[in-house]
C-alpha cells in the first residue's frame, strides 16, 4: 500500500503525528522562516521528519514545507520544534520585518525595490 | 492541497526545480488581499518563481454556544486556505507573496500568519467592490499599510476617481490599474506599494 499523506481534516490523525502536542512551540517559527537541515535522516525516525529533511537540502520556507508535506501549518512547525531541539535543522529567522509595529527601514525597502525592478 | 491551484492557467516550476540559494536567509511577505474572483492566484502566479503552492492552517477555538441555553462549551475549528508563491530578490532575500480571501474568519488567523508583512495589495474587482471593504477596513484596523490595484478582465467602466470614491479611500492611499495575468502589470503593483511603504518609512525615520 502507498502512504497517504496524512488526512488534514482528521483531528485524531494530527494529534498522533505530533505526539499530541499542540500550540505552545509553534512561536520558534514565522510562516517564512527558512528550514535547512544539518544531518541525514537515521533509521527509526519518524517518517514525517523524514520527509522534511530530505526537502531541506537547500533551504525552504515553512510555508513551502507545509504544502510540499501537505499538512496544516501549526503541525509542520511543531515537527520542526523536534528536529530544531535535536539539532538536524538550522532556521534561519526574518530579520528584515521584525520590528514589530515599525515598518522595515528604508534601506531595507530599497534592497526589495532593486529586487523588483530586476525582475 | 499541495498542488491544487484555483486557476489552471496559472502554470509555473515546481518548487523542487526551483530551489532557493544556498545564501538565502531573510524572507519577507507581502499579502494579496482580495474577493472571491479576484485575480489573487493570478496575480501570485504570473510574478511568482514557482507555481503558486496552497496550504492552510487549522484554528481550534473553545467557544460557549451564545443559542445553547446549557451553555455547553463546544469546540469549533477554522480552517483557511491561502495560496502562495515566492520570487528571490538577491542572495539573501526572498520575497513571499500569500493569496488570501478576505472573508471574516481570515482575519482570525492574521497574527498568527501574517505579522511581520511588509504590506498588502487589495486586489478589487469592480463588480464586486463590496467585497472589498471589509478588507480594508481590516488593514486600517490593524495599520499594516497598503496600496488598491484594480484588476482590469475589460475595459473599465468607472474612472479611478469614482472607485476610490466609492472605496472611501483616503487620499494617501495609492490606486492603481493593473492586469494581474501580465507578469509586468503585477511587479508594477508590488513596485507601487513599496514605493509607498518606502516614503511611509522615511518619513517615520525622519520624524
Amino acid at each position: 500500500m502507498t502512504r497517504r499523506p496524512v488526512d488534514s481534516g482528521d483531528p485524531d490523525r494530527l494529534y498522533t503525528v505530533t505526539g499530541g502536542r499542540t500550540r505552545s512551540y509553534e512561536q520558534s517559527f514565522d510562516l517564512v522562516t527558512l528550514i535547512v537541515k544539518e544531518s541525514e535522516p537515521s533509521p527509526g525516525m519518524q517518517s514525517e521528519h523524514v520527509r522534511i529533511l530530505r526537502l531541506c537540502a537547500r533551504p525552504v520556507a515553512v510555508v513551502e514545507l507545509a504544502s510540499l508535506l501537505d499538512l496544516p501549518i501549526g503541525v509542520v512547525k511543531i515537527l520542526l520544534c523536534d528536529l530544531l531541539d535535536s539539532g538536524r535543522i538550522t532556521a534561519r529567522h526574518p530579520q528584515s520585518s521584525g520590528r514589530g509595529a515599525q515598518l522595515p527601514l528604508p534601506e531595507t525597502l530599497k534592497r526589495v525595490l532593486v529586487g523588483l525592478q530586476n525582475l | 492541497m499541495a498542488s491544487r491551484t484555483s486557476d489552471p492557467v496559472v502554470a509555473g516550476p515546481s518548487p523542487s526545480a526551483r530551489p532557493l540559494r544556498d545564501t538565502a536567509s531573510d524572507g519577507l511577505k507581502i499579502v494579496i488581499v482580495g474577493g472571491f474572483g479576484a485575480g489573487k492566484t493570478t496575480m501570485v502566479g504570473s510574478v511568482s518563481e514557482i507555481r503558486p503552492l496552497s496550504t492552510e492552517e487549522v484554528m481550534t477555538q473553545a467557544s460557549v454556544g451564545i443559542d445553547d441555553p446549557s451553555g455547553v462549551r463546544t469546540k469549533s475549528t477554522t480552517t483557511v486556505a491561502f495560496d502562495f508563491g515566492r520570487i528571490s530578490l538577491d542572495d539573501e532575500m526572498v520575497l513571499y507573496l500569500f493569496g488570501a480571501p478576505g472573508q471574516e474568519r481570515f482575519w482570525f488567523l492574521w497574527d498568527r500568519l501574517f505579522s511581520g508583512t511588509l504590506g498588502a495589495v487589495v486586489l478589487v474587482d469592480t463588480r464586486r467592490l463590496a467585497d472589498s471593504w471589509y478588507a480594508i477596513d481590516r488593514l486600517e484596523h490593524y495599520g499594516l499599510p497598503f496600496v488598491v490595484a484594480r484588476n482590469n478582465f475589460d475595459a473599465p467602466e468607472h474612472s479611478l476617481d469614482q472607485v476610490r470614491e466609492a472605496l472611501s479611500l483616503n487620499p494617501d492611499v495609492p490606486l492603481l490599474d493593473c492586469d494581474a495575468r501580465q507578469r509586468e502589470s503585477s511587479r508594477d503593483v508590488l513596485i507601487a506599494l513599496v514605493r509607498h511603504l518606502h516614503s511611509l518609512s522615511s518619513e517615520e525615520t525622519h520624524s
